[in-house]
C-alpha cells in the first residue's frame, strides 16, 4: 500500500542562518560607525597587491583601517598587508571557498571597533561561490584585471550584478594584452547598469587616488550620519 | 565549489522544520535563482553526501529552477531574461537592473511519512 506523502511547506532561505548573522554583524559594525567593504574576484586579478597599496594610502590619510583576509591555506596575505601598519588578521578557511558571515564575527573578536573607521574584507579568490554570502558590508566591490578577458562578467553575471562597484585592475597591462577596456565596461553595465567602475593600476598608481576619494567619502558620510543619529 | 556548504545549510535547515513524528522523509524541494550561483549537478551531489547519517538520509532532492526576471519602469513590466543576462529592457531597450526574481535560493517544501502513515 502506498500513501501519498504529507507536504510541509516552507518557503525559507537556504542561507538564513548567514544573513541573520550578517545583518547583526552589519548593525553593530554600523553602531560603531564602521565602514565595510567586501572585496572580491578571482585568484590572480591582484587583491592582495591593490589592497596593499590602499591601506598604506589610507594609513597616510589618517583613516583607522582594519583589514581581514581570506584564504584556504598560508597566512602570507595577512603578513604582506601588516606592512601597512594597519591592523590586519588572516581568516583561514580550511578548505572552504567563500567567507562566512560567522567568519568574520569572530575573527573581529578583541579589535576595539570604536577605533576603527573602515574594515576591509578580501574574500577568497572566486567569482562564483562568494556572491551568495552577505557578509555584512556595506558595498561590495568586485574586482577584474585586464588579462582575464573582457567577457568575465557575462560568464559571472552573480557576482557582478550583486557587487556595488567595479575595479579594474592593472590597466598598465591593457595595451600588452591587447584588452578592449570599452568592451569591458559595456560588458559590466550590461550586467549592472549604472555601476561605478574605476581603473586602476597598483603599480603605476594609476586611478588609485579616484578610488581612495570614493572610499573615504563613504566612509566620512557613514561617520557623519552616526554623530547625527546618536548625539552625546 | 560552495554547494556543499550550502547542501548542509539545506539540510540543517530541513532538520529544524521536520516534525517529531516522521518516520521518512522522501523528498526535499529548493527552488534556485538563476542568479544564485548554484550549480544544480553539484549541488545535487553534496545533498546525498550532506544528508548521510541524518533523518533526510535517503530522501531526493528536487530543484525548481527560477528564471530570472527584470521589472521596467519605462513599460511597467516584467521580463524574463536568458542566460547569460543583458539587463536591458526588451521592450524600451533601456538598461534595467531591477531584479524581480532569480536570486531565490530557498528551501520550498519537504515531502515526509509519519509513523501513523507506516502500514501495520
Amino acid at each position: 500500500m502506498s500513501l501519498t506523502p504529507r507536504v510541509l511547506e516552507i518557503r525559507q532561505k537556504v542561507l538564513s542562518r548567514n544573513d541573520e548573522l550578517a545583518r547583526a554583524l552589519r548593525a553593530r559594525l554600523r553602531g560603531h560607525g564602521v565602514f565595510t567593504l567586501n572585496l572580491v574576484s578571482s585568484p590572480g586579478t591582484g587583491k592582495t597587491r591593490l589592497l596593499e597599496v590602499l591601506l598604506r594610502r589610507l594609513v597616510e590619510r589618517g583613516i583607522r583601517v582594519h583589514a581581514l583576509v581570506g584564504d584556504l591555506a598560508t597566512d602570507n596575505d595577512a603578513q604582506r598587508l601588516a606592512r601597512s601598519g594597519a591592523p590586519v588578521r588572516q581568516i583561514l578557511t580550511q578548505g572552504r571557498c567563500h567567507l562566512e558571515a560567522e567568519m568574520i564575527a569572530q575573527h573581529l573578536e578583541g579589535w576595539d571597533l570604536e577605533a576603527c573607521d573602515l574594515l576591509v574584507i578580501e574574500n577568497v579568490g572566486n567569482l562564483v561561490c562568494p556572491s551568495s554570502y552577505d557578509l555584512g558590508e556595506d558595498a561590495r566591490i568586485a574586482l577584474l584585471s585586464v588579462t582575464e578577458g573582457e567577457d568575465k562578467p557575462l560568464k559571472y553575471p552573480a557576482i557582478f550584478n550583486s557587487a556595488d562597484v567595479a575595479v579594474i585592475t592593472k590597466v598598465d597591462l591593457a595595451e600588452a594584452c591587447e584588452a578592449d577596456l570599452g568592451a569591458l565596461h559595456a560588458n559590466l553595465q550590461a550586467i549592472r547598469p549604472g555601476i561605478t567602475v574605476f581603473e586602476t593600476s597598483a603599480r603605476t598608481g594609476t586611478g588609485l587616488d579616484a578610488l581612495l576619494d570614493w572610499i573615504t567619502a563613504r566612509q566620512s558620510e557613514r561617520g557623519a550620519s552616526l554623530q547625527g543619529a546618536a548625539p552625546r | 565549489m560552495h554547494e556543499l556548504s550550502i547542501a548542509q545549510s539545506l539540510v540543517a535547515l530541513a532538520q529544524q522544520h521536520l516534525p517529531a513524528d516522521v518516520s521518512r522523509v522522501h523528498a526535499v524541494t529548493v527552488r534556485v535563482g538563476a542568479l544564485a550561483g548554484v550549480v544544480g549537478e553539484a549541488l545535487h551531489f553534496c545533498y546525498d553526501l550532506a544528508t548521510e547519517g541524518t533523518p533526510l538520509a535517503g530522501s531526493s532532492l528536487r530543484i525548481e529552477d527560477v528564471p530570472l526576471v527584470i521589472h521596467c519602469d519605462g513599460c511597467g513590466q516584467d521580463h524574463q531574461l536568458a542566460m547569460p543576462p543583458v539587463f536591458r529592457c526588451p521592450v524600451c531597450d533601456v538598461p534595467c537592473g531591477d531584479v524581480r526574481q532569480g536570486r531565490e535560493l530557498d528551501l520550498a517544501s519537504i515531502e515526509y511519512d509519519t509513523d501513523e502513515d507506516a502500514p501495520p
